[in-house]
């Protein structure tokens, strides 16, 4: 490679990850301070250091057990939304058949609706079902914005996969199930990653629906923190603290889907 | 032209039933609120489409959805080429690439209060690193005070927050571009703008394409970040759609007028994102037949 391009490469990429990074740092920062510290003055480290903010979290059980929640619903969902979306995405990428665009165009408008929409008829919804304050529920409410997302990504990858390798296969003798767990899905690796660790994300960071249809059982982690607004005040320093636990489970997913989006195709598996 | 299989149904069928379950009855549900009155939950009386003419003569709605769309196209056009040339300059290979996919992954995992609160913090001149930054090197900046810092704040925040979703996508859709491309590429010497230009983008499109309209539709109903952020000032500076919509809603409780307007809104997200598919279908079938002829 050329070594001047190279180089600029390199600098693009660094200067994007300082600015990616330092928001970020701002609130590991904040997280190690006090709130009198973080609204009386400027420092680029904590002058009175504290672990306080993160004790906070990890023995008061009505913050802790967010964290459990979430994971249990959003981890639900993901896997309900790749698994469903696999033969759907499939089917759109590989067959025409009747009102094949219209279904696949109408699955993305459900994410088109402001969340707030929804709020009041899901609420009736699942009361009336007698779901309310289960993961099951909000784990349901969240495949209505992921399952379109998770169908759309994977067919786009799907499609990228030529047509000939299924034929192929099926001459060698192979049965539908088998090939598409044994070829096809080492193929699009890729895209299975990408679409798990984003179902994963949309889930993680929803708010509104998570906490409309939870009060207590379920409550996740995101609706925990709308809790640090009280009357005497924002409670930044906790906040902070609990924004940055909320980023570590998606990062440990993405640190076990890297392969899957770096690798992508492999050739020599066909 | 792929073969017609009716069967290809069975497999979408799961998908058919998960998403009509959470998508059918409360559309049903605010069709209903968005004909009627409802004065209380036992009173309502039908009011036809009187709502919908309500909304279309709003002078405010219509101020909020110039704004909207300008910032959804600002959002676009900074975002998408900047993810582009993100995942062309990721390393490919090794631990260094492992690093780099979690660093930016890290901003699309904070919940999006907390983006706004972080933003908040980071932002001010007298405690945050930005906005001490930008007055140490001279700027008079404030989100507070001026409308355009203010937007170009909420501007900057979303594209740090929401690039690496373009990254990404571009991303993983590089890695799955067969080696025997580039192998051909370089039998040919084409020169590296020839393979982003003939390898790279035409083999990135379906993914670039669910870039663009997820950026396009999520930019569109931005709520939670610029209303931690500003509030929707200074004035309605950055009041985009959502926020008038639920101030609409929660404000003066109409659910009537509240649910007309969401379909309003939703029928207008619809048609533009109907036109940004359609438009980018046909520059691939345009690019497809000029790569048979050419």
């Amino acid at each position: 490679m050329d070594e001047r391009r190279f180089k600029k490469r390199t600098i693009f990429l660094i200067a994007y990850l300082l600015f990616a990074l330092l928001p970020i740092y701002w609130m590991v920062n904040m997280s190690f301070k006090t709130n009198s510290e973080i609204l009386s003055s400027f420092s680029f480290f904590p002058q009175q250091f504290t672990w306080d903010n993160y004790k906070t979290i990890f023995t008061d059980a009505s913050w802790y057990s967010g964290y459990i929640n979430s994971l249990i619903y959003v981890g639900i969902n993901t896997v309900i939304s790749v698994a469903v979306a696999l033969p759907a995405a499939y089917a759109f990428s590989r067959y025409s058949f009747l009102g094949d665009k219209h279904v696949f165009f109408w699955l993305l408008t459900n994410r088109m609706t402001p969340p707030a929409v929804f709020l009041l008829p899901f609420f009736q919804l699942y009361t009336t079902l007698g779901m309310m304050d289960t993961h099951i529920a909000v784990a349901l409410a969240h495949l209505l914005f992921n399952v379109p997302l998770a169908v759309w990504i994977l067919e786009g990858f799907m499609s990228g996969i030529p047509r000939e390798i299924d034929e192929t296969a099926y001459i060698d003798g192979y049965s539908f199930p088998r090939f598409f767990v044994m070829i096809f899905l080492p193929l699009i690796k890729a895209g299975v990653g990408v679409a798990a660790f984003f179902c994963f994300m949309f889930s993680w960071v929803e708010l509104l629906l998570a906490r409309t249809l939870t009060s207590v059982n379920a409550k996740p982690i995101v609706a925990t923190m709308t809790r640090t607004v009280s009357a005497s005040g924002m409670d930044w320093a906790t906040l902070a603290a609990a924004g940055t636990l909320t980023i570590v489970p998606g990062a440990i997913v993405i640190w076990f889907v890297r392969h899957y989006i770096a690798k992508g195709f492999a050739m020599g598996r066909v | 032209m792929k073969p017609v299989n009716q069967k290809a149904w069975f497999l979408v069928l799961p998908v058919f039933f998960c998403v009509a379950f959470s998508a059918i009855l409360p559309l049903m549900t605010v069709v209903n609120y968005s004909v009627q009155d409802i004065i209380s939950p036992e009173r309502r009386v039908f009011v036809g489409v009187e709502w919908f003419a309500a909304v279309m003569r709003d002078q405010e709605l219509h101020e909020a959805l110039w704004r909207q769309l300008g910032f959804s196209l600002a959002v676009l056009a900074v975002e998408i080429p900047l993810g582009i040339a993100l995942a062309l300059s990721m390393p490919a290979q090794g631990w260094k690439s492992s690093a780099v996919l979690v660093i930016v992954a890290l901003s699309l995992l904070i919940p999006w209060n907390v983006v706004g609160t972080i933003w908040q913090i980071f932002g001010r001149a007298d405690i945050g690193l930005l906005g001490a930054t930008l007055q140490w090197l001279g700027v008079d900046y404030s989100y507070t005070g001026s409308s355009t810092d203010a937007w170009l704040t909420v501007l900057i925040m979303d594209v740090w927050h929401w690039t690496p979703l373009v990254a990404l996508l571009a991303f993983a859709g590089l890695r799955s571009i067969p080696d025997a491309y580039y192998q051909a590429a370089r039998i040919d010497g084409a020169s590296k703008f020839a393979v982003f230009r003939y390898i790279q983008l035409p083999k990135m499109r379906g993914v670039l394409m669910i870039a663009v309209l997820l950026r396009f539709m999520d930019s569109f109903m931005i709520y939670t970040e610029p209303f931690v952020l500003t509030g929707g000032g200074p004035g309605n500076a950055t009041t985009f759609l959502s926020q008038y919509l639920t101030q609409k809603a929660v404000g003066q409780f109409d659910l009537g007028p509240a649910a007309a307007f969401s379909l309003i809104y939703f029928l207008i997200i619809l048609l533009l994102c109907f036109i940004l598919y359609n438009w980018m279908q046909a520059l691939g079938k345009a690019e497809r037949t000029e790569a048979q002829h050419g």
